[in-house]
């Protein structure tokens, strides 16, 4: 009797004879072990993103700082790289990034919080079903957009009471960053609070408690590290922010703390270089490199403990 | 209990829902003012742009004349960077969350890796930007082009892609890879067979969020060194000559929507102020849209998958 | 903390004392949407008794048992029918123009997991104290130290009243939970299935607490498991998909239960 052919809708797949089926074997293991190893490589583009940035900011520092020293860096009071007596203290950048990120955070956070904590335990369903992705477009418009807005809306608004505010002001972009922050802050503490198990609230609640007690006395302080990821994660977003500052702001270095002056940012600063023209290898194409270091260093730090805190509340509940 | 303590009781519940009732406005009032925000400036921006909202605008160069001037080539070069991001990064972004959640064994390399993830989704995207002026422009010699706008752009959204992939594939129920498992497939075959086509919904909503960040991004293509004032268009891709298809516009000069904007708000003229209304406006239009598409997405999603 | 023989009591209490009602509840029904959960329940408790709630699972006990302190106000969709009036004055606890804060500030529930909030010992015990506003120091520590003492708590942490109540076990926590519901002076206590969580240790010392508190306060006690109906109560009814099938004095019901499905019920036939 003989086999019957193999029947045209079924693949060829089993091979008859044990040769045949160990070599189809061993090329199907390496088949999937190659498309294995593409994937990683895929994933490991991240890592490799991250030592390439480390590495072209610590390049260019380095080049940088055989030129100028670290103590003069960081304790120098004026910013003047392109002068012939150069200047080179971060500390003008950094205060403008500083208050810019005081006056938005103190928007942020506040606003930030009171809207979490009303939509986790106030709002009526449908309402949070509204709000939740009208937050998520509001965090989404591009930082451009609100450097229009800052300069052109806000600015001309507070003129109107205080006519002696310049043009270019720390107020507006922080006001602005500030509202563009809201959706991030809020987010974070509301996943925060809605982690919090019921059964605590329904203690709570069975101990006569309103509905402002439980959230104060009990969901928020039960939130607490996750709330204070969002917070840290708020202040990492405010001192990356770029355009707001580089458009409202204005691009001129000022060592302030008063938001009712125009000053430059770090991220401004390095805006301002860019759209000039530094010959590549100058020092003034490198302070960029350290200003951006600066910056690095400093919303890593932010960013490590923020989701150091996110995961272990996550843990806990 | 005494009626007397009764009372007591009830004034004291009453005093304190008077908080909560405060509580209740104040909350509301709070999120009004996003409200009002957001209002504000799309009122001022449409009030102030709508009259430039005509056919010319869209198909004009930028100009020294206000009145003349178009986002022609920010909107072109805008789709053209987006067409190399997307490229770049929905492949890389899906295959990363691909690995990372079938394949990866629980060992340091693999927390590296999401540790790695993680911080990159909040570096600033300035410093994405002097990554790409450093690595794209000078080291790899790719100059200030389309193409490294594009890879840039990559990086920066990759985290979102891979996140929404993971989330995506995460909700797939083990029972259906224990199915596949069972009828003799490979690994591989179960993930293509079944994982992508199961979790192709949620990477499209992450790939349409990832790339409604990218097109409103200015800092890192300002850095790059986009030049502000582009009156041509990059090469075409398709020609009716030989070669048919051309890729010299990866390599071209080129300028982007957001930078546009950028551009004519730092103008002191009322007139390019408009003009900066009115693309602000086509702007928000498109990122609002891809992320209201997304949103949609993700809620249909959520009411059709059974398993 | 010794460990109670394992009986059904012997004797009833027949006294006239344990004959005032502290609760009546009159043609009870609950749906939750339009699932009715609970059917026209009518049923009496009595002051300073225990009342044991028994069925097999899903029968309603719990819901039953929510009832009296409004927790399903909590959850939007759910609605009650008929009444549960409190006594002395004549309350109807379900009556839409009372408040369920004002019902839940006179009855108290202890939890079938234990749930003491992120505080401290101290702050657990005294928060239901300063939900009613008392702010004064001592006369907060007098009360928290009563109702610990009367929780049988008190002399394993008296000396950290200040430590995270997280730190306790899981006996102690619950033991915590119940010194809260108690420092408010409730009128009522509700248990819901207060020791399935727990290891028959402190299962056991939790058994005994009730018993002891049983003077001083009404309490309602929803129990999966029978032979601690038997052991706590005085008073017992049996639950089964979402009716009362019977109510009655403990040893009756269990030794001589009126209704066919109710002995089914109690010899294990069933459930």
């Amino acid at each position: 009797m003989s086999v019957p052919a193999p029947s045209a809708t079924l693949p060829a797949m089993i091979p008859v004879t044990p040769g045949a089926r160990s070599a189809a074997r061993r090329a199907r293991i390496i088949r999937e072990r190659i498309i294995e190893s593409v994937l990683f490589l895929a994933a490991l583009v991240s890592v490799f993103t991250t030592v390439g940035i480390v590495y072209i900011l610590v390049k260019e520092s380095v080049v940088f700082f055989q030129q100028v020293s670290i103590v003069d860096f960081l304790t120098d009071t004026q910013w003047t790289p392109l002068f012939d007596d150069a200047h080179f203290g971060i500390m003008v950048l950094l205060s403008g990034t500083i208050t810019s990120s005081l006056v938005a955070l103190s928007i942020a956070i506040p606003l930030g919080t009171v809207i979490a904590i009303y939509l986790s335990e106030f709002a009526p369903f449908k309402l949070r079903e509204v709000a939740k992705p009208f937050l998520e477009l509001l965090g989404g418009v591009p930082t451009i957009v609100y450097g229009y807005f800052a300069l052109l809306f806000v600015t001309p608004l507070l003129q109107y009471f205080y006519p002696e505010l310049p043009g270019f002001n720390l107020l507006s972009a922080g006001i602005v960053m500030g509202i563009m922050i809201v959706p991030y802050v809020s987010s974070i503490s509301e996943d925060a609070m809605r982690a919090v198990p019921m059964s605590l609230r329904e203690g709570s609640y069975a101990m006569g408690a309103t509905r402002y007690q439980t959230a104060t006395r009990v969901v928020v302080p039960a939130a607490v590290s996750g709330i204070a990821a969002a917070y840290i994660l708020g202040i990492s977003r405010a001192v990356g922010e770029t355009m707001i500052l580089a458009v409202a702001a204005g691009m001129q270095p000022n060592l302030t703390f008063n938001p009712l002056e125009p000053a430059a940012t770090i991220t401004a600063y390095i805006v301002q270089v860019a759209l000039g023209d530094l010959p590549h290898g100058s020092v003034g194409y490198q302070t960029i490199f350290a200003a951006g270091l600066t910056l690095m260093l400093f919303t890593l730090a932010c960013n490590i403990v923020g989701h150091a805190m996110r995961k272990r509340f996550r843990e806990a509940y | 209990m005494q009626t007397r303590d009764l009372a007591a009781i009830r004034k004291l519940i009453a005093a304190h829902k008077r908080w909560d009732a405060v509580f209740g406005v104040f909350g509301l009032l709070c999120l009004m003012v996003g409200v009002l925000a957001f209002a504000s400036l799309f009122a001022d921006m449409a009030i102030r742009g709508f009259d430039r909202l005509e056919w010319s605008f869209f198909t004009s160069f930028p100009s020294r004349r206000a009145a003349d001037a178009g986002i022609l080539s920010a909107w072109v070069g805008s789709t053209l960077v987006m067409a190399v991001t997307a490229f770049v990064a929905v492949p890389l972004g899906v295959a990363a969350g691909v690995y990372l959640e079938e394949y990866a064994p629980r060992n340091w390399m693999t927390d590296i890796i999401e540790i790695n993830i993680t911080n990159l989704a909040g570096v600033p995207s300035i410093v994405y930007g002097l990554l790409a002026l450093g690595l794209f422009v000078y080291q790899f010699g790719l100059g200030q082009s389309i193409l490294s706008a594009g890879l840039t752009l990559a990086l920066l959204i990759l985290p979102v892609v891979i996140v929404a992939t993971r989330e995506a594939i995460r909700s797939i129920p083990q029972h259906i890879r224990e199915g596949s498992y069972a009828l003799g497939a490979t690994q591989w075959q179960t993930v293509r067979y079944h994982i992508l086509p199961y979790s192709l919904a949620g990477i499209l909503t992450g790939m349409i969020i990832g790339m409604a960040r990218a097109i409103g991004e200015t800092a890192p293509i300002i850095t790059i060194g986009a030049l502000t004032f582009i009156a041509f268009l990059p090469p075409a891709p398709v020609s009716a000559e030989p070669p048919y298809l051309s890729f010299e516009w990866l390599m071209s000069p080129f300028t982007v929507m957001p930078i546009q904007v950028f551009n004519w708000t730092s103008r002191p003229e009322a007139a390019f102020q408009s003009n900066a209304a009115a693309a602000g406006f086509v702007l928000v239009f498109m990122t609002l849209a891809m992320n209201g598409l997304a949103i949609w997405l993700r809620y249909r999603l959520r009411k059709n998958i059974k398993w | 903390m010794s460990v109670p023989a394992v009986l059904v009591r012997p004797g009833t209490r027949a006294d006239a004392e344990s004959r005032i009602p502290k609760a009546e509840v009159k043609d009870l029904s609950f749906y939750y949407g339009a699932f009715q959960a609970l059917r026209n329940i009518g049923m009496v408790v009595h002051e300073k008794q225990v009342t044991a709630l028994i069925g097999p699972s899903g029968c309603g006990k719990s819901t039953f048992l929510r009832c009296f302190n409004r927790m399903h106000d909590l959850y939007p969709g759910n609605r009650y029918e008929g009444e549960i009036r409190l006594y002395p004055d004549n309350t109807n606890l379900l009556g839409r123009d009372i408040d369920p804060i004002e019902v839940r500030m006179r009855i108290s529930m202890v939890f079938q997991k234990p749930n003491p909030f992120p505080k401290s010992i101290f702050e657990n015990a005294a928060y239901g104290l300063r939900v009613r506003g008392l702010r004064a120091r001592r006369a907060l520590e007098e009360k928290v130290e009563q109702a610990l003492r009367r929780a049988a708590l008190w002399d394993e942490v008296k000396d950290r009243l200040q430590d995270p109540a997280f730190n306790l076990s899981g006996g102690q926590q619950q033991r915590l939970c119940i010194a809260r519901a108690l420092a408010t002076d409730p009128e009522m206590l509700l248990f819901d299935e207060p020791t399935s969580a727990l290891d028959p240790i402190a299962t056991a010392s939790i058994e005994e607490l009730i018993h002891n508190l049983k003077d001083k306060v009404t309490i309602l006690i929803v129990t999966h498991n029978m032979q601690q109906a038997a052991r706590v109560s005085d008073y017992t009814a049996y639950m089964y998909l979402g009716e009362l099938v019977e109510f009655g004095v403990t040893d009756e019901v269990f030794i001589k239960p009126k209704k066919k499905e109710t002995e089914d019920y109690i010899t294990g036939r069933f459930g």
